[in-house]
């Protein structure tokens, strides 16, 4: 029986850990490594650490911060923000890290996905697609932390990113990030439908229902969760936290891969 | 006492180093091939493509002395993930063959909309057979996977440990003084350490 994933996806900036709603208005969360001590007593599944401001300011990984972290971590790692090229990533892997997340870089250079597929293996390369919808309600794929509109449309990139080689897709709404108010589930079931690897459904958990229904409805192979797990509740302070194994397992049970041991 | 941990380019090295490390274990990474001769117990890593992995083991002289320490001095020796892989005689994944010190095929996990391939994500064992390299595991235990390909042992007494995705495959096998674990114990906290720590005892 495999567990779904559920990965607390912590965003940094800088040397900090923050929290944005729909990738704004950035709330100072604490240290990182502190952070990370915290998420290894509680044995969560794995972490993933998303520097959202790196490519806007046009910053390559922390390796300096990202090595402190993974001296902590004895559960799977990945890293995402302002990886551009080929070196990037290979010093992120080389760190400890299992996975890169890569969007911006592959509007533009398509083919960094697929040179580091075949060299680290599709497993170790996330390919994530930012969604926001536009005025008129479409939704588009997003590249730079969500400041540019690819003009994709969110399924036919995630379809383009598994061919180029990507082992899973972390599909963002955007819209839904830091509001507590549950995922984009059909958003997230049109992109699962459409490809063959693992989706990562992320934005807008609040509760352990809303991970059960992404799944369920939304055809979602795991959850990235942010503010509920840095926040007491929502509106309150700040406070390290992970949902009850008993709670997840009641919302997520037994899963698509079926099976009893 | 020292575990040797095989840098030949392709591996979480640093992850498994950190893991012994936290665990009291001394822990050496070298791809020099005398240290490699003189070690007490070998633990082969691995992140990537079978042939990859096997081109650089067979390049060099590192084949001959893995063969040697495994087969004829029966030196304790730990494959992870793709290490486990290459224990066997030949993958799907590639063309070159294994070390074939495991009588068994590497193969692909079939590819279906209701079971996503690579396997990723924790997943439960459960005890084929008992052996040092399992014993005293906390209860319910659970490893992490990552991995596109399974083993296949032809016999069954090689099988120590067995998972569920689909197929019931081999999670870790076991012959003689060699062992695989196709999960890997340096991200899977206190199961993993378990793992590292009856290996380092052996």
């Amino acid at each position: 029986m495999l567990r779904t994933r559920v990965i607390p996806a912590l965003l940094l900036r800088g040397a900090s850990l923050v929290k944005t709603v729909r990738y704004g208005r950035f709330r100072y969360i604490g240290d990182p490594v502190n952070t990370v001590r915290i998420f290894n007593e509680l044995e969560v599944d794995e972490l993933l650490f998303l520097d959202i401001s790196a490519t806007p300011a046009a910053r390559p990984p922390n390796v300096d911060l990202l090595a402190d972290i993974a001296n902590e971590c004895f559960m799977p790692l990945g890293y995402g923000g302002g990886i551009r090229d080929f070196e990037q990533a290979r010093a992120v892997f080389d760190i400890g890290f299992e996975k890169v997340a890569v969007n911006t870089a592959a509007f533009e250079k398509p083919e960094l996905i697929s040179r580091l597929a075949e060299r680290y293996g599709s497993q170790a390369i996330i390919g994530v697609v930012d969604v926001k919808k536009d005025l008129l309600g479409r939704r588009h794929a997003r590249s730079h932390s969500g400041r540019r509109n690819s003009r994709r449309d969110p399924v036919e990139w995630a379809r383009e990113l598994e061919a180029l080689g990507a082992g899973e897709i972390l599909l963002t709404a955007i819209d839904h990030e830091g509001t507590w108010d549950g995922f984009d589930v059909a958003l997230t079931r049109r992109v699962a439908d459409a490809v063959d690897i693992p989706v990562i459904a992320h934005g807008g958990a609040g509760t352990v229902e809303h991970l059960g229904e992404v799944v369920r409805e939304g055809g979602a192979s795991a959850v990235a969760v942010g503010s509920m797990v840095v926040f007491q509740k929502k509106g309150m302070g700040v406070l390290v936290n992970f949902p009850e194994r008993d709670a997840l397992e009641r919302v997520l049970g037994t899963t698509q891969a079926g099976g009893l041991r | 006492m020292t575990v040797t941990i095989v840098d030949y380019g392709m591996g979480n090295l640093g992850s498994i180093r950190n893991m012994l490390k936290r665990i009291g274990v001394d822990a050496v990474v070298t791809g020099d091939l005398e240290s490699i001769n003189a070690a007490e117990k070998l633990l082969l890593p691995g992140v990537g493509a079978f042939d990859a992995a096997m081109g650089r083991i067979n390049a060099g002289g590192l084949r001959e002395v893995l063969d040697r320490k495994a087969l004829e001095e029966g030196t304790p020796i730990l494959g992870i993930c793709l290490g486990m892989q290459l224990l066997t005689r030949s993958s799907e994944e590639g063309e070159l063959k294994g070390l074939g010190w495991i009588e068994a095929r590497t193969r692909r996990f079939p590819p279906s909309r209701h079971l996503k391939v690579p396997h990723m994500g924790w997943n439960l064992v459960r005890e084929a057979r008992p052996s040092p390299l399992t014993r005293d595991l906390p209860e319910e235990p659970r490893f992490y996977f990552v991995h596109s390909y399974f083993v296949d042992v032809d016999r069954a007494e090689d099988s120590i440990l067995k998972t569920r995705y689909g197929v019931e495959f081999d999670s870790a096998v076991q012959r003689d003084n060699i062992y695989g674990a196709q999960f890997h114990p340096e991200k899977s906290h206190k199961f993993g350490m378990r793992i590292l720590q009856n290996f380092a005892e052996l």
